[in-house]
């Protein structure tokens, strides 16, 4: 077991930092690096098969990631016990993943605004997609995104992805065709947006739109003018706002309790809502949305790796990523989930996109680390600190 | 045989004996020894588990992390200060905190008083135990549990839009706001103020009363002249709690607050739960400590401790 894990580790955590320090060195525009410039690089020695379990495994997970119904089954296959910590939002995960050091976590489903920061913080290894036999069958854009596979080497595995949403109330909101109704004193002290510095990039894909002299093209790569206009906006917006929520569970309560009728949110409130039979729709404006494309990753120093392994082998199975889907309301990676998901709810394959063409993957503006070097020449973005700190301004 | 070992036995045992008595005599000549030996072993867990916490906080509050990897760098700054001096936005936090935890402290005071005056002065000793039971029974209750149960009553469709609505008056949509914050705040520490203003009413004779009337005090007079200043340090006492608890809290703001109801606890809990910023967190936590302190000796010149 120890030999198991040296060999998968040493080896391994040179690399990511030899990789880590070509690309800082290299000045790699991150979102932008392409797959194709690995050709010099040295190949990480990966584990070329999976060994026995260590009986145990340690997730930090979105709420929802890791139910009983798909973990129960997990774990009288393998063996491996699994424990879930459940984080809020990317920045909690990526402090999770590095609090004391690391050590204490295998896995985390981390969404793409987090990957960057976990890769280039050589918090998670680099790992083998050869050892997850689905892989095969992911959609051909997360088999090798730019968020998690820099220069060929993968750090992880694709998982569900989906849009963030517009959620309202049917009975007091007809159905908004822009992302305005959240930004106009219309339901002023009825509006509920996530607690997130990362929704500065919804606002910036508002203001893309409806201010295109300010010549926007990606939400999550903004000068400082941009910059400002984006947070000038959510500065107006926070009076028009009932609280900023932490929580899914807390959104859900305010609009069940009639506190709150319009606002963003994840397709994972739509359908809890729904359930409880509250009079709630959700949309997504003519604007686009932004949206998340969740990975597991393999923490650097991971205690369980062998289990680690056996659960990215599980959960990229048609069944579970059906199970997930649905449960959550996104979308599978994996392409032979649609048959899977019609049998386990009728009519869910076409609902959740399962089976959209690839212009619906390419019409959402996924999370992604806002990084100084946008590509432009001149590393005139904002970092994302300053997204973190305008954040804490816009709510007071 | 037996007598030379019992004299031999006896020998140690007389010098531990006579080293005993010395060491008895020493500490009764030296009155501060024995203070010191009685109280080391106390005074070194207070230090070790509190100050020591206390100084390590210091400590890192003035280092930094680095901003890409988020790991603690020990370099030496007053960068961290600087920011809360600097960004109006801590500066609003730090002043709301504040602001609501005077205004919960004030609230609890004037809303304690009569209740405390009734028990300690007026009640029948039968009646002053229910109502003993009364203050003391939401305690026995979780926290959250009572900061929910308000969560529901705010709510847009809660008890208390449903009772404006039957009197006939428009909905009151205080849910998720500062003026939310203020009822659950002052609801929750209320019993903290009773208790000492209680004790302290109680400790005030009725003979001083009487005396008052007897030099011709009305009612009035003599509660302005007479009691509210023996009462006062229990009310001084009272407020150490309740501040102390508002100004320390985040779960409160964090439930039952509305945009821009942060508290300085909200943005140290994000700063290591969310940005592992653990010397920004360091730096914001000795605003409280600071404040408490510049409070206590505050109290400490009105008498507050006397009446604990």
């Amino acid at each position: 077991m120890t030999r198991q894990r040296a060999r998968l580790t040493r080896p391994v955590g040179l690399l990511v930092l030899g990789t880590v320090l070509a690309l800082v060195a290299s000045g790699c525009g991150g979102g932008s690096s392409s797959s194709g410039g690995g050709a010099t690089q040295a190949k990480p020695k990966l584990p070329t098969s999976i060994g026995p379990g260590e009986g145990q495994l340690n997730l930090v997970a979105w709420e929802g990631y890791a139910q009983p119904d798909w973990a129960k089954p997990f774990e009288r296959q393998t063996g491996c016990k699994v424990s879930a910590k459940y984080a809020g939002s990317s920045d909690e995960m990526v402090a999770l993943m590095r609090n004391g050091g690391g050590g204490q976590y295998d896995l985390v489903s981390a969404s793409g605004d987090a990957d960057l920061r976990l890769i280039y913080g050589k918090d998670v290894q680099p790992v083998n997609v050869d050892l997850i036999p689905s892989w095969n069958d992911f959609i051909p854009q997360l088999k090798s995104p730019p968020f998690n596979t820099i220069n060929g080497v993968h750090y992880g595995v694709s998982y569900e992805w989906g849009p963030n949403v517009l959620l309202y109330n049917h009975q007091k909101v007809s159905q908004p065709s822009s992302w305005e109704v959240i930004y106009s004193p219309q339901f002023k002290g009825q509006i509920t947006v996530p607690d997130n510095p990362i929704q500065i990039a919804d606002a910036a894909l508002y203001l893309s739109k409806k201010n295109p002299g300010l010549g926007i093209s990606d939400p999550y790569e903004l000068t400082q003018p941009q910059f400002d206009a984006a947070i000038n906006l959510l500065k107006q917006q926070r009076p028009l706002i009932k609280k900023y929520w932490a929580l899914a569970s807390q959104e859900i309560t305010m609009f069940k309790n009639g506190d709150a009728v319009v606002g963003a949110a994840w397709p994972y409130q739509t359908n809890t809502l729904q359930a409880d039979g509250v009079k709630v729709a959700d949309a997504i404006p003519s604007e686009g949305a932004t949206g998340w494309a969740d990975t597991w990753m393999l923490a650097s120093k991971a205690p369980h790796p062998n289990c680690a392994y056996q659960w990215m082998k599980y959960v990229t199975t048609p069944t579970v990523q059906a199970q997930q889907a649905i449960y959550f309301g996104e979308t599978p990676a994996n392409t032979k989930a649609c048959a899977e998901m019609d049998k386990q709810a009728k009519g869910s394959c076409a609902q959740y996109h399962a089976n959209a063409p690839a212009s619906y993957f390419d019409s959402i503006k996924f999370w992604k680390t806002p990084l100084a070097d946008c590509g432009n020449g001149k590393s005139d973005c904002m970092p994302y600190t300053r997204w973190q700190q305008a954040w804490q301004e816009i709510k007071g | 045989m037996a007598s030379v070992s019992g004299q031999a036995g006896r020998q140690p045992v007389a010098r531990a004996a006579t080293r005993g008595a010395g060491l008895a005599a020493l500490l009764w000549r030296r009155p501060w020894l024995r203070a010191v030996g009685l109280l080391s072993a106390p005074l070194a867990w207070f230090v070790l588990i509190y100050l020591a916490s206390l100084a390590v906080l210091l400590v890192t509050a003035f280092w930094r992390i680095n901003p890409f990897t988020t790991d603690i760098e020990r370099v030496w700054s007053l960068d961290n200060f600087k920011t809360l001096v600097e960004s109006a936005t801590y500066r609003r936090i730090a002043l709301r905190t504040v602001g609501m935890s005077a205004a919960v402290t004030v609230t609890d005071a004037l809303a304690a008083f009569p209740f405390a005056w009734y028990m300690a002065r007026v009640a029948s000793s039968r009646v002053r135990s229910a109502l003993f039971v009364a203050v003391m029974l939401p305690l026995w209750a979780s926290y959250l549990a009572r900061v929910y149960a308000w969560l529901l009553i705010f709510a847009n469709n809660g008890a208390l839009n449903w009772a404006a609505d039957r009197i006939g008056l428009p909905s009151l949509g205080i849910g998720y706001s500062n003026w939310a914050m203020w009822i659950v705040f002052s609801y929750i520490w209320l019993p903290f103020m009773i208790i000492p203003v209680y004790a302290a009413l109680e400790r005030i004779p009725d003979s001083y009363a009487e005396a008052s009337a007897d030099l011709g005090a009305r009612g009035w007079w003599t509660a302005r002249r007479v009691i509210i200043p023996l009462a006062l340090p229990g009310v001084i006492a009272g407020s150490v709690f309740t501040f102390s608890l508002t100004l320390g809290d985040y779960v409160t703001p964090l439930l039952v607050g509305g945009a821009g109801s942060d508290f300085i606890g909200n943005v140290v809990y994000q700063s290591v739960g969310v940005a592992n910023n653990i010397p920004f967190a360091a730096a914001f936590a000795t605003v409280p400590v600071v404040i408490m302190a510049l409070y206590l000796v505050l109290a400490r010149r009105f008498g507050a401790f006397e009446a604990l």
